[in-house]
């Protein structure tokens, strides 16, 4: 839930990276971490078991700017891919300000992109939230690989409410930041729109 | 605004930083922090420059998710409070008003009880001060508007700026 402090004039804005297990999630964080500079990063933290399987989360915090006179921060948070942790993905999602849906571009991968889709359409239902109303993009990672499905196929199978989509290769960082970016502009637009944040917000603002 | 939204404005910061830094001082902790469930943080006294205070209120908001899970399977409503001990630095973790989480890290300086004792005098003078921000917010919607007149005047433009400064 976003959270505008005025007291520090900050935003801050959480982003969940979703998607099946072993499209590249990590890979999207790890690439932000080593190309902005550390003064405009925080730590990158990895909940992985001991063969780099994500278990609960990994999160880096960024700064990407001054909006208004207000630094603004990004939470990105990814969730465990694989199907077994249901329950560590739902409390990941509370309070997303907005999502990256990662698929894998390649055939093989098709129906566990599908499943991810809905797998998060129900995980945000059990939160009261539709998808149809969260800031969404679509980013389809691993294109370099000869056994990627056509873009157009892909963004046809899974493509819910026409949300903007960014073609990718993590591994090289083809595309990682064109995603965030277009992830930040959903959500700060959404922010506007609502011209309320949904959560907590110390504020020093004058009655 | 939902209802569940909430503004602290200055005097309630203020307030809030108060119950902080006299139970950091009453319970002698190093370090006293309050979170939101979403790893948000909201306050924090002490020796905060030694720590990666981002990093720890993310850390803590996941781990009190995972054990919001545990409860939850075990039916519970929740694990209100969860107690980390180290060689020399330790953690005590308690949710309070069921929305934030009171972080407490304390060293061999102090007594887990003590610690303890403290903590649940806070959390009642915390709960106290939530109850008052929300009944406020109830009476006065209007002074959110402040933030409402922020958020309206961001442009495309100043979006477009962001990553590129």
């Amino acid at each position: 839930m976003a959270f505008v402090d005025f007291a520090s004039r900050e935003i801050h804005c959480k982003i969940v990276y979703y998607g099946p297990g072993l499209c590249g999630k990590t890979k999207n964080l790890q690439v932000l971490h080593e190309r902005t500079p550390p003064s405009r990063r925080g730590q990158l933290i990895s909940l992985a078991t001991p063969n780099e399987r994500t278990l609960f989360f990994d999160f880096l915090p960024l700064d990407v700017g001054s909006l208004r006179g207000f630094q603004t921060r990004l939470h990105l948070y990814t969730v465990p891919g694989q199907v077994f942790y249901d329950a560590a993905r739902r409390a990941i999602l509370r309070g997303t300000d907005g999502i990256v849906l990662v698929a894998d571009s390649q055939e093989a991968r098709l129906a566990a992109n599908v499943e991810s889709v809905r797998n998060l359409e129900k995980n945000l239902r059990e939160q009261d939230l539709e998808i149809a109303e969260i800031p969404y993009v679509l980013q389809l990672n691993k294109r370099d690989l000869p056994s990627a499905l056509p873009a157009d196929e892909l963004r046809r199978r899974l493509s819910i409410k026409d949300e903007p989509t960014f073609e990718a290769t993590a591994v090289t960082g083809a595309g990682v930041f064109e995603t965030l970016k277009g992830i930040a502009r959903e959500v700060l637009l959404d922010l506007r729109k609502r011209r309320a944040p949904r959560a907590l917000r110390p504020a020093s603002a004058a009655r | 605004m939902s209802p569940a939204d909430l503004v602290l404005f200055e005097e309630d910061f203020r307030a809030l930083h108060q119950i902080l830094r006299r139970l950091r001082h009453e319970s002698a902790a190093s370090v006293v922090l309050l979170v939101d469930k979403n790893g948000q943080r909201i306050a924090s006294v002490g020796d905060v420059e030694a720590l990666d205070m981002t990093a720890l209120a993310s850390l803590t908001a996941g781990n009190v998710a995972a054990t919001d899970g545990l409860a939850r399977v075990l039916g519970e409503r929740e694990f209100s409070v969860l107690l980390h001990e180290g060689e020399k630095e330790n953690i005590h973790v308690s949710i309070v008003a069921r929305r934030v989480i009171l972080v407490v890290i304390f060293g061999d300086r102090t007594a887990l009880g003590l610690v303890r004792l403290r903590v649940r005098q806070a959390a009642a003078e915390l709960e106290r001060a939530f109850k008052e921000i929300t009944e406020r917010m109830e009476r006065e919607p209007v002074l959110a508007s402040s933030i409402e007149t922020l958020l309206a005047e961001i442009t495309d433009e100043d979006i477009d700026r962001l990553f590129s400064e």
